[in-house]
Order: C-alpha cells, then structure tokens, then sequence
C-alpha cells in the first residue's frame, strides 16, 4: 500500500505520448504514480492506450515503435528518455501475451537463460542460477521440457521466470490471460498473485478480462480509454461506479445479475470479488428475482441438418484423435463445441469439411452420407472460418477477397456483383467495398473473411475461436452479427473456450475431453457442472458462486434464469 | 499429419549425443573430402559410412523422402544438362576415348563420359546424407551456438535457428491455409493448368507471409525485451561440453579427410582417378 514517505517507482507526469504513425496522440496527459510493492490492474478497450502505456514503461517505445512524447515518465527517478530498453529490462520485466511466441529458447531451462545468455554469463553459473529460479516458479523438474510438451499455465510459469532470472523490480503483464483457455487463466492469476506476495515486487497487470484478474486481490485498477486515465480506485468501488459499462469493459457477471435484480451496488458489501462479496442484505432481492423469471417456450424441434454418426478419426492409425463421436445439429441451431487444447474440437471440425477424412463412421447433411463429396463440393454448404483472418485474406481489395470463391466456380461476373454486393450489404461492409483490406480494423478484416464464405450461399457456418483477443465491444459487435446470420436460417457451430459466448449466445453445447464427447447439454449445465469444467479447462461462472452466497440451492437453473432473462431483456 | 522437413526430433543415439560443434565440425571435413576428390572408390567409401550414420541415428525414411526426391530430380537434371553441353567432358579429362554408342548428332557417349558423370552423381549424393543429419541430429540452438564457435556473428547463428525451428510450424500453417483456400474453390490438384496453380499458390502465400509477419513481430519483442543484440557477443545455455565420443568423432573425419587427400596426391596424382591409363 502507498506510504505518503515512499517514492513511486513509476511516475507519469503530464506524459504524452503519439506514433508517427497516427494523427493523434495515442496516451494523454497521464498523471499516475505507483509504488514499489503495489499490485496494479491497468484495464480499457483495444485501442484505448493502455498497450501503448506498457509499451513506453517496458523500451519498445521507442526502440521498436516510434513515436514522440511529451512530459516526463521516471522510473526509479530516473527518466527514461536517458535509458535505452536494456537497461529498462533490468528493471521491468515484461511477459507478452502470446506464450507461444515468446518462448525463444527450444527448452524450459533454455528459454529461462536467454537474458543471461544475452549478458554473458558463464556456463556454469547460467546452470545454476537457472535452477533456483525454476524452483522458484515450480517448474524445476521441467527443466529440459519442450514448449510443445507444456501445459498454457507452465508456459506462464517459464515466461515468468524467464524475467524473473534478472531480479526486477516490476513485473509486467501484457494481456495475460488472452490467449489461454478459463481454466488456465485462473491458474495464471494465482500464479502471479503468489509470486506477487513472496517476492514483493511491484505488479502490473494490463488486460481487458477484468471478472478474472479479480480472481485475486488488487491494490487498485486503473481504467483508461481514449488515451486518458478515467478511473484509478479499487476493485469495490469500481464496479459500484458505470466507469465499465460507459468505456465498453465487461463488468463481472455476478454483477450483471444483481443489477438485473435491481441492487444497488455500494463499496460495503465488498463487490470488486465473488470471493469478497456479502449478499446479506440483498439475498432476498436474488432469490426473488430467480423465482420471476420466466422460461421461454420450448422451441419446436426443427429437422435435423447436420449428423455426426459414431466417428472415428486418427492421424497415425495409433492413436485416436476423436472417439465414438455422435450428436445431431438441428436447422437454424447455434451451438458450441468446447473442450480443452487438443481435445479434437478443430480436428472434428476439419473432417465435416472434408480437410479429414472419418476413419469410421459417418457425417450426414440433410440426412446423407457426405464421405463422397470434396472439400469444395462441401464448402457450398459447410463454411469454415479460420481463426486468425490474416490466413484467409489473399486479396487486396475487400470486394475482390470476397468475389473470389465466386470467380473460382466460374460464376458470371454479373451475378457475382449482385452476390458480393448482397453480402457485404448483410456484413455491413457495404461502405467499405472499394476500400483496400489493410485499412481495416481487426475486426472488420474478420468480417470480410465471414462474408467472403457467406457468399457462397452455406448453410452452415463452422467458426473457430471467432472472438480471441477481442475486447467486450469487438467481441459484442461479432457475435450479435453472427446472431443475426443466425436468425437468417443458418446454422452456426462455434468451436470456443470463451465461457461467456456460450452463456450468451450457444443454448447448447457440445464437450468434448481427450477425443471423446462427455457432454451434449445446456450452457447452463457444462459451466456449472465440476465433472465436466475440470475435462474441459473451463471454470465455475461466478454466477454459481453468486447462487450459493444467496442460499438459492439449484445453482444450475439460476444460470439458466440468467440466461434466459438476458434474451429476453436483450430482445 | 505429414511428416515436417528439416524437423528435429530428440532419440537418443551416438549421432544426437555429439555436440553440435563437433558435428558441424564433421560434416565440413567430409563434405570437404568429397568435394575435393574426384575417386569414385573414395566417395562410393564416404556415401556408404554416411549411410551406416543415417541408420545409426534413427532417422525414419518418412522424414526424409520428400528432401531426397527434390535432390535426385535436381541432380538428374543436372546430370542431363551437364552431358548436353559437355558431352565430352570426360574425354578431356580422362585423356582417351572409348564410344559406347554413337546418340545424334554431335552426342556420342563415352565410357570416360559416362564414368566421370557417375563419379560426380555419388559425389554430390555422398553430400545429402551427411547434410541430412546434420540437420536432423542437432537442435537448432546448438545448430546456432556451433555457427557462432567457427566465426559466424551470434545474429547470423540465431536467426538461421529461429528459421529451423519455425519451419515446422509454417508448413503447418501452410496447409492450413491451403485447405481453407481449397475450400473456396482453389483447385491445388493436377486438374489446374501449371501458370493457373502458380497463380492459385499465391493465394495461399500471400496469407502465409501476413500471418507469419505477425509471429515474427512478437518473437522480436520477446528477444529485444530480454537483451538480445545488446553486446558483441553472447554465451550459450547449450553448449554442450566436448567428452570422449566427440574426439573420437572428429579423429574419425580428420582421418577420412586425410586419406582422400592423400589418395588423390600420392595414387592419383591429381583430384581424379583415371581406370582407363
């Protein structure tokens, strides 16, 4: 906690900060002062500034982004316009979101030396001081362990020690959690909270997933949009405050439904954490609210599109990739598939487009046997949309990139103008169709690659992990379009780890854990059941939580009320 | 899933146990050996020791098959391309003529002709074995740290790793990428014409350098985050010590090197062995 006799170890002042690469500044006027010891969570939407922030406290700006700033911006006194970023690496450590990508060293112990090997450090003591500090972070019996063998959470834990081998002072944080599934997450938290408490180095934490940072204790969360800090108070106040909902950040989801049930949140009741909070005096409002809501009709079942009938799959004929596996997609459906990395979510995915071919078993659209088909046979009525949309765009222009599964069928360009046009209109890309690909935003680029599979007439569409690394807005502005192409008739198929997607907008959803299908139920019922959160690497919804704390004994179908009270309401 | 060229894979053989600095070590002296001479009984010696190393270190005929296809088309072009312009080559070299068959044209075919051409096949194919487990045997960041022991700047040694080690992960990207384009409709298969899947393989080439341009943003800032390219030189966490088996190793290549050098003074008084004196 901030003593009015400590010195802060980061101090902005009046600090302003632009690219020459953008028209306008990209940080503000940032006053901010922070204390050797103190555990931060910097918090905003993408493009916020709150990357650029990190980025001017760790070097890359301006060694690898180049910009001019304003004001001052010391750390440890000292300004760091005088330190160049090696020397700002001895002080702040930084581990970057993708642990994949950064993990330079072909092994763990490898991976941990690189800062020393940098500094020429002898052979002998690299060896050793590597060891105490994979002792430090757990990972001491993982030392010659490849990347490709470790877990998400043991990726961290070498990212960590990796910085840690240098004795920093500050410990940042870019975007921990992005790229890792719930549960993984959850791990990462505690791991940097432990490490937080034993080694008391001051933490900074910049991430958009503020419910499962708070999984620990914060000192204060800092709120920044447009280039200037909004906010700077702790947990409890802040979600008692409309900061979040204004600038576009999720609000944990606990929250949402004691809103829903028409609390008033104050400090007191201890808010900012499931684990902190006191329901004591609203517990009666929950449980009130749980009684009101009303299920909605059943649907009518509608025929069935797609059948997936007892498949078998392996790449080596040894070991089986998928198991068994069996369930139907009705018409007009929006279902997910979950399960941890390597589960077989993608694989299964790749042989209903045929990039795989079933060992045994079948898969039937509209009641066929599709084995015949080709992939491009396929594709006319199974879209596939890849991840990352920089591996689908090979076109410079918006209308050519989606013109161009047309113009391989060797479809007239006349109707391939009505068709492109059509669907751009229904992506609300239709301003943009002559504008070049790379003047697009993230998400607009993920757009282009749903319409350029769209135009082709699917009637199911296979997405993978369409909103990782998106912020609440992004993430928001993809899924309601895709609702939207959803209410058009076609039938969508998520792969995800992304909890709240299935809460939002996947009634169903499909498990699957080492190869075989271990669920097949609601949304409702997978977050809520331990079984099969542990298989899968997700984690508890705080709404359970929030069920128990309330003394509402069927947590599963408080859920469920939840859901089903958010459609309506969202409606 | 297909087999990934140039990936290393970790066995545990005499081969993978040596340091990458002796292997690097051995495969100049015996590429140097073969390169030089140009004694059929020398390099047919060297092509059979490195055949009897690819089996000692365990590398699967899968691994391989797509790398040995590309060098035998190249080298039967060669081969082909070397007789069209030189067709007597051999003659010159050798000193005396004897015709096989007399082909078209000015193309007679030689016995000198057709020795010298098989001599400089085993020569080049002597090469690819050793070249293959080189590569295969050694991680990439010992790869690196041997470059930088025999004088190449630690930059050059590592960035000549990263390619390595990514080159796996890009083929995988690769067919990714190709079978999403396939989807839309690229036709991939015979069935295009050859300037057509040229101009279709652009398709899924462009993505690849986007995506793969990303990748190289953030291992970059991971490096220049933990000190890399900040002094002239660095040390390395695996650089294996060098124990018996590596002497030995190189006492071996030294050995082998010394004999081509010396057949060829004392024997064949010159790079070539001449059967037909």
């Amino acid at each position: 906690m901030p003593m009015t006799q400590t010195t802060p170890i980061i101090e902005f002042d009046h600090f302003t900060f632009q690219y020459y690469s953008q028209a306008e500044p990209t940080l503000v006027d940032i006053n901010l002062k922070i204390y050797p010891g103190e555990k931060i969570l910097i918090v905003g939407p993408s493009g916020s500034g709150k990357s650029t922030l990190g980025h001017c406290l760790n070097g890359l700006i301006p060694f690898y982004y180049k910009g001019s700033s304003q004001g001052s911006l010391k750390i440890k006194g000292k300004e760091t316009k005088d330190l160049d970023i090696f020397q700002l690496s001895k002080i702040i450590g930084t581990v970057l979101q993708d642990s994949d990508g950064q993990f330079v060293g072909l092994t763990v112990g490898e991976d941990i030396a690189f800062a020393m090997e940098n500094d020429c450090v002898q052979h002998d003591e690299m060896h050793e001081r590597v060891a105490r500090v994979a002792k430090m972070v757990g990972m001491d019996h993982l030392q010659t362990a490849s990347p490709y063998e470790l877990s998400g959470g043991q990726k961290q834990r070498t990212s960590l020690a990796g910085v840690l081998i240098d004795n920093v002072d500050v410990l940042l944080f870019d975007e921990p959690l992005a790229n890792l599934d719930p549960a993984t997450g959850k791990i990462a938290i505690e791991i940097i909270d432990d490490i937080h408490k034993e080694l008391k180095k001051t933490v900074l934490i910049i991430e958009h997933r503020l419910e499962d940072v708070l999984h620990r204790e914060v000192d204060r969360v800092i709120v920044i949009n447009d280039g200037r800090i909004l906010a700077d108070m702790n947990a409890h106040e802040l979600v008692c405050s409309d900061v979040l909902v204004k600038n576009g950040i999720r609000e944990p989801l606990y929250v949402t439904a004691m809103k829903y049930a028409g609390i008033t949140l104050k400090p007191e009741m201890k808010p900012g954490h499931i684990w902190s909070l006191d329901t004591g005096t609203c517990n009666e409002a929950l449980r009130r609210w749980n009684r009101s809501v009303v299920p909605p009709a059943p649907l009518v079942a509608a025929p069935s599109i797609l059948k997936i009938q007892n498949l078998n799959f392996s790449y080596d004929g040894v070991r089986p990739i998928l198991h068994n596996i069996d369930f139907e997609v009705r018409e007009g459906e929006m279902i997910s598939i979950v399960g941890k990395n390597g589960a077989g979510k993608t694989t299964l995915s790749k042989i209903m487009c045929g990039f795989e071919k079933e060992d045994s078993g079948a898969v039937l659209y509209k009641g066929q046997n599709i084995a015949p088909k080709s992939i491009k046979e396929r594709a006319e009525f199974i879209g596939v949309v890849m991840q990352n949309p920089n591996q689908m765009i090979s076109k410079n222009l918006i209308f050519d990139e989606v013109a161009l599964g047309l113009r391989l069928r060797g479809v007239e360009e006349k109707e391939i103008t009505t068709r492109v046009e059509k669907v751009l209109e229904i992506c609300g890309l239709a301003p943009f169709i002559e504008w070049p690909i790379s003047a697009l935003s993230y998400g607009q680029k993920k757009r282009v690659t749903i319409a350029s599979i769209l135009v082709l007439n699917p009637q199911i569409l296979i997405l993978d992990e369409p909103t990782a690394g998106q912020d609440y807005r992004h993430y928001t502005e993809i899924m309601e379009f895709l609702r939207e192409i959803n209410k058009t008739g076609i039938t969508v198929i998520l792969i995800t780890h992304d909890m709240h997607l299935m809460l939002e907008y996947t009634p169903r959803a499909i498990v699957l854990s080492g190869g075989e299908m271990i669920a097949d139920a609601a949304a409702s019922v997978v977050l809520t059941d331990q079984h099969i959160i542990a298989e899968a690497n997700l984690k508890e919804t705080s709404l359970f939580h929030l069920a128990q704390l309330a003394g509402i004994p069927d947590g599963t179908q408080f859920v469920q009320n939840f859901i089903d009270y958010e459609r309506e309401v969202g409606k | 899933m297909k087999a990934k060229l140039f990936s290393y894979n970790y066995e545990d053989t005499f081969v993978h146990r040596l340091s990458g600095f002796t292997k690097l070590i051995c495969f100049l002296l015996l590429t140097f050996a073969v390169m030089f001479s140009y004694d059929i009984r020398v390099i047919l010696g060297v092509l059979i020791f490195s055949a009897v190393l690819l089996k000692i270190s365990k590398i699967r005929w899968s691994q391989i098959k797509l790398m040995v296809l590309y060098v035998l088309i190249f080298l039967v072009i060669n081969a082909l391309i070397t007789f069209l312009f030189m067709p007597e080559q051999g003659v010159e070299i050798y000193g005396t003529r004897h015709p096989i068959v007399k082909l078209f044209g000015p193309y007679t075919l030689t016995q000198e002709q057709l020795f010298y051409q098989t001599t400089k096949f085993f020569k080049y194919s002597s090469v690819i074995p050793l070249g293959i487990i080189f590569l295969l045997t050694t991680n990439p960041t010992e790869f690196a740290s041997s470059l930088n022991r025999v004088g190449v700047h630690y930059k050059a040694a590592y960035a000549f790793s990263l390619t390595l080690r990514y080159f796996p992960d890009i083929q995988r990207v690769y067919h990714d990428i190709s079978q999403a384009q396939q989807a839309r409709g690229l036709e991939m298969s015979g069935k295009a014409k050859i300037g057509e899947r040229f101009k279709n393989s652009l398709m899924i080439v462009i993505p690849l350098i986007f995506s793969t341009l990303d990748r190289i943003e953030v291992i970059t800032n991971a490096m220049d985050l933990r000190g890399f390219g900040k002094g002239k030189r660095r040390t390395w966490y695996t650089r294996a010590k060098m124990v018996q088996a590596d002497f030995v190793a190189i006492a071996v290549s030294v050995v082998i090197f010394a004999i081509t050098v010396l057949v060829s003074t004392f024997i064949n008084h010159g790079r070539f062995y001449n059967p037909f004196i």
